[in-house]
């Protein structure tokens, strides 16, 4: 035989190394994440209370709520969710079951995937640009109006520093993210699938329809809800577009100003006084719940979906 | 089982497509078994119009020419074994005759195809319902991941509405002349993935013929089955041979024997000889032939 023999001994041990290696790299980063945790509960859980939930901030920390970082993260995200996800199913099933294999379309996926990587504060400026100051196109204090100012539908143009101008601003963060793990869903779908349903007699937008997209859903609505958690995440793009950092209202329509969960922690912790950063901590607890809560849905919606698929 | 004798136009199917999924073989099924030689001979000798005729047919992927110059016809209400070794152009052959090739990039065709006189590779065919009028079998079973009964009314729910009963009804007749009624009838409303390989394959069968196709084009469909799958799936195609024209793939010569009338044999993207199975097998006139169905090479 050819080669030299590698002693037992010797692949043991590099066996044993390796797997040493890997549980060490494992450990330090439960225990970082775990001792972050541990610090912000015990920090933070004298302050959580039911009216800690439901008040307004304040100048005095003991009084200070997060009602309205809280409403106005669940109206930003939900303004996020209506538009990206959409957007994103539409896109992925665009380029991957009718472009043609083209410059064109390697360009767009390229831009794409590279668009995932931009940092967050940059869709920001584009927002700020687009949707809160419209180009300059018309000046923020004669806009356009739409409807009546009492209806949650009341529109301005240029949106100025809105609810809406901050859920089109995460969507803008988001796209990519949904646009490729809607992808990936699609590709994960065997291709026998879709052959058996040309095969019958099916059109490309019925293959779409009753074999991909049924196929790829689950999938697609976890990539969705992790993409959703990241926009709950986000605070630098909209404080570039001006999220307010104190706002003494709930929104009450698209127009409505707003903060978000990230902002009123950011404004919290800045503050010299202990008391504000006790209560910063109990935001974030908040925000860990909300993301917790998001992500056990995501799980709940692939089992459910799922199951029928297997027998 | 009872024969179910069903008024195969209650439907108001459109007058252009006959549609009788309903075998009339059925029940009175074949031996399983070795009726080889018999059952094709007896077919033979009556006389049959052509399905599928051939001139000239050329094929390519991108620059590769996988087909030459085939000038072959294929009989309606037969079936008919294309043979050969690998890469030798069957499969792409098959894939023409519903332009399943479409969605190959780089694909084409010259040449004369036509089916019942009407030519496939005009380039104004209608290929969505040339593949309504043509159903295909795979190599592996591909059931959608949905339930039984959801799988067989794909198709027809693909093109046109149907009343539930209508739907029960057509479903059933497709399970019937597919004799995978009996094994599914109690859980119609489960998962396809559930099957076994066999009736995976079985459901497939019934998933192409409820759309009420005239032709059926298998490629390999007992390739992925074991023995005895083999054997049923075999017994099913000699039944279902009285409603449909079918063209088979096949790399077993046993297969190839036991279930065709008519036999091509294709070698490196030229049909080498064609003729009914048994005079193909007993008694060749190619040497290539005779050395391929002898097992000498291939």
């Amino acid at each position: 035989m050819l080669g030299k023999p590698i002693s037992q001994s010797k692949k043991m041990r590099l066996n044993r190394m390796l797997m040493i290696g890997c549980l060490a790299a494992t450990t330090i980063a439960v225990l970082v994440l775990s001792a972050l945790l541990v610090s912000i509960a015990i920090e933070g859980t004298s302050s959580l209370s039911w009216s800690f939930l439901t008040s307004f901030a304040s100048r005095k920390p003991s009084q200070a709520g997060i009602l309205a970082p809280l409403m106005g993260s669940v109206w930003v995200c939900t303004i996020c969710a209506v538009v990206a996800i959409p957007v994103g199913i539409s896109t992925a099933i665009y380029l991957e079951e009718f472009a043609r294999r083209s410059r064109v379309k390697r360009l767009i996926q390229l831009n794409i995937s590279n668009l995932s990587g931009v940092p967050s504060i940059v869709y920001g400026i584009l927002a700020l640009v687009a949707f809160v100051r419209f180009f300059g196109i018309r000046p923020s204090d004669e806009p356009w109006t739409f409807g009546n100012s009492q209806s949650i539908w009341y529109l301005q143009i240029p949106f100025g520093p809105s609810v809406i101008a901050g859920g089109l601003t995460l969507a803008l963060v988001v796209l990519p993210i949904m646009i490729i793990s809607s992808q990936e869903a699609l590709r994960a779908v065997p291709p026998s699938l879709r052959q058996a349903a040309l095969a019958l007699g099916s059109t490309q937008w019925q293959v779409v329809w009753r074999v991909t997209l049924p196929a790829a859903l689950p999938t697609m609505m976890t990539g969705a809800i992790l993409s959703m958690s990241r926009a709950i995440g986000e605070a630098a793009p909209l404080l570039v577009i001006g999220g307010f950092l104190l706002v003494f209202q709930t929104p009450a329509n698209l127009m409505s100003d707003f903060t978000v969960l990230p902002l009123q922690i950011f404004n919290w912790s800045g503050r010299p006084q202990a008391d504000f950063h006790k209560i910063a901590a109990a935001a974030i607890l908040v925000q860990l719940v909300v993301l917790l809560a998001f992500n056990s849905i995501a799980i709940i919606i692939r089992q459910k979906l799922q199951r029928p698929l297997q027998s | 089982m009872n024969d179910h004798s069903l008024p195969g136009t209650t439907m108001d199917q459109p007058t252009t497509t006959p549609h009788s999924p309903h075998s009339p073989h059925h029940g009175a099924s074949a031996s399983a078994g070795g009726a080889s030689g018999a059952a094709s001979a007896a077919n033979i000798s009556t006389p049959a119009t052509i399905a599928i005729e051939m001139r000239n047919f050329s094929a390519w992927y991108s620059k590769n020419q996988v087909l030459h110059a085939i000038d072959l016809d294929i009989a309606a209400k037969q079936v008919c074994a294309l043979i050969g070794p690998s890469g030798c152009g069957k499969s792409t052959l098959l894939r023409w005759l519903n332009r399943m090739n479409d969605t190959i990039a780089g694909a084409r065709a010259t040449g004369g195809l036509s089916l019942h006189g009407a030519a496939l590779l005009d380039a104004s065919l209608d290929v969505v319902d040339l593949r309504r009028r043509v159903g295909m079998v795979f190599q592996k079973p591909n059931p959608f991941p949905k339930s039984i009964f959801d799988n067989v009314a794909f198709g027809p729910r693909l093109h046109r509405v149907y009343s539930r009963t209508d739907l029960e009804e057509l479903v059933e007749q497709s399970l019937r002349a597919s004799a995978l009624w009996d094994e599914v009838k109690d859980r119609l409303t489960s998962s396809a993935l559930g099957l076994s390989g066999g009736q995976q394959q079985r459901l497939c069968i019934a998933r192409a013929i409820a759309v009420g196709p005239e032709l059926l084009l298998m490629d390999e469909p007992c390739s992925a089955l074991d023995p005895r799958s083999t054997a049923s799936i075999e017994e099913l195609i000699r039944e279902l041979r009285a409603t449909y024209t079918i063209v088979i793939v096949t790399h077993n010569m046993q297969q190839a024997s036991r279930v065709s009338d008519a036999t091509a044999f294709f070698y490196e993207g030229k049909l080498i000889e064609t003729g009914p199975t048994d005079v193909l097998f007993t008694a060749p006139k190619e040497r290539r032939t005779e050395d391929y169905v002898t097992g000498r090479f291939g």
